[in-house]
């Protein structure tokens, strides 16, 4: 059974985030990690580069599918998890704290909180079944 | 639901993720594709792969029939048991699947793939009119592909004396029944194995001994992974009835000479620039169906079967090319990638095989 922590914000595409000391990280749902399957390649963005919420600012791939991945909120991308780059399993292993992708200064820290739930997110999911 | 095979409720046991393969309900995974990739390279795997079809050919006519049916020659085998990989074509040159049958004496056996089951069967009832030869379906048998470097010292420990008796005698590619069990030394992973083909009813009690000594269960997620390192087609990605053997990187399986079998007449006239090859990507990445393939910066062709090679740990792929040089590349979400053009197979016995191609 997929874990679906309360203190995370989530998009119905699978990716979580959380205000850290006012920065955004950014990874996907263990859900998702599952249904992808091994992780065998994640594609990461640019430091500094900005984005607005909803953009395409990664692509995860397993074994199965290339997949993108979706800015949360609007900002600047800070930081991103170049463990991935030798270690993508991480992704899998450990979705909520080691396979994080990337992290976001957000242009309004606030933007979080329209984002769901880990109930509303858990439904999203029952609902794919 | 789709069917299920005999083994269907111990993939659910052991907690499977399933999908719908050709109609039938069969395991993709048990959790890690790529762990049980590696368990088949480094130690022995079991897949379950009694969705295909495996056919009897009863009468007295049956090598006349194979000689006319098949592209590869059914009358140069000299082993019994030999088995004989060969593509089945239209009159147009077409391939209408890939099979491999068994020179067992009557009845001959052979096994086709499950999606083209209905077409094959009426192609081959159609061609089986002029010969005395009757093809009769076996959806009584399982079939299990045991594989790996240490698949025949497992598979020895799990089956009664006098088969694995019969089994040491078999050379590679060739077959045997053995009390109501055919064994044969083929498979669709460029390891050492053995297929067998057994009565649905004793196949979940040879499965668990299998696990029992501790064979890994492979799913089908693996197992395209570990056939295409292996440099192997798969029906219906790599080739269908639009393109020849020729076109498929199988002209070794065709036998022309003093032949007169089904399509041979359009091998010899139909002319294209169409070859399957393989691709290595350097760079990170995964190499996936249908991405487009360039040469010299022009549009070649494209993938037709891609994936990331546990093995090699990069993207590997097959691929329909109109040419091939030195400067190939792959489009990947609109970015242009490197890759080298090699002659399959990628990957033999867990080893790096593969060569540079000649342009």
């Amino acid at each position: 059974m997929a874990e679906f922590p309360t203190d995370l914000r989530y998009l119905a595409t699978h990716e979580w985030a959380k205000l850290e000391d006012g920065v955004v990280v950014v990874g996907i749902s263990d859900h998702a990690q599952d249904a992808l399957g091994d992780v065998v390649f994640v594609e990461l963005p640019e430091i500094d580069s900005t984005c607005s919420a909803g953009d395409e600012v990664a692509v995860v791939e397993s074994v199965k599918a290339a997949s993108d991945i979706y800015a949360p909120v609007s900002g600047t991308v800070t930081e991103v998890n170049s463990n991935l780059e030798d270690s993508p399993e991480l992704v899998n292993e450990s979705p909520f704290a080691d396979g994080w992708f990337f992290k976001i200064t957000p242009d309004d820290p606030s933007a979080i909180d329209t984002l769901l739930s880990a109930a509303d997110y858990q439904v999203v999911c029952e609902e794919e079944h | 639901m789709g069917n299920k095979t005999p083994l269907y409720g111990k993939h659910e046991a052991l907690g499977a993720k399933m999908v719908d393969f050709g109609g039938w309900d069969m395991p993709i995974n048990y959790g890690s594709q790529i762990e049980e990739h590696h368990a088949v390279r480094f130690d022995a795997g079991v897949f379950d792969v009694s969705h295909m079809t495996t056919v009897e050919l009863h009468g007295t006519e049956v090598p006349g029939f194979l000689d006319r049916l098949l592209a590869n020659d059914f009358t140069r085998l000299t082993r019994p048991g030999q088995a004989m990989y060969s593509a089945m074509l239209q009159e147009d040159g077409g391939v209408l699947d890939d099979l491999i049958v068994y020179d067992t004496g009557e009845p001959y056996l052979m096994v086709v793939n499950c999606a083209t089951r209905e077409k094959d069967l009426n192609w081959m009832n159609q061609v089986a009119e002029n010969f005395d030869c009757t093809i009769k379906e076996r959806s009584d048998l399982a079939i299990l592909a045991v594989q790996g470097p240490n698949a025949l010292e497992k598979v020895t420990a799990t089956i009664s004396d006098a088969q694995a008796a019969a089994m040491s005698e078999l050379k590679l590619f060739q077959g045997t029944w053995t009390e109501g069990w055919f064994i044969a030394r083929t498979g669709y992973t460029g390891e050492k194995g053995v297929e067998v083909i057994l009565p649905a009813d004793e196949a979940p009690a040879f499965w668990d001994r299998l696990l029992e000594a501790d064979v890994a269960p492979i799913g089908l997620g693996a197992r395209d992974t570990l056939r295409l390192e292996a440099g192997m087609n798969l029906y219906g990605s790599d080739m269908d009835e639009t393109v020849t053997p020729f076109e498929s990187n199988m002209a070794s399986t065709v036998f022309m000479e003093g032949r007169d079998f089904i399509g041979a007449d359009a091998l010899k006239t139909r002319q294209s620039d169409q070859q399957l090859v393989g691709l290595v990507m350097p760079g990170k990445g995964v190499l996936r169906a249908h991405y487009k393939v360039f040469s010299n910066g022009r549009e070649v062709g494209e993938i037709t079967s891609g994936a990331f090679s546990p093995t090699l740990q990069q993207g590997i792929a097959l691929a329909r090319v109109s040419e091939t040089s030195a400067d190939m590349s792959v489009e990947i979400r609109g970015k242009q990638n490197p890759v080298e053009c090699v002659e399959p197979p990628f990957v033999r016995h867990g080893k790096q095989v593969y060569k540079p191609k000649e342009n």
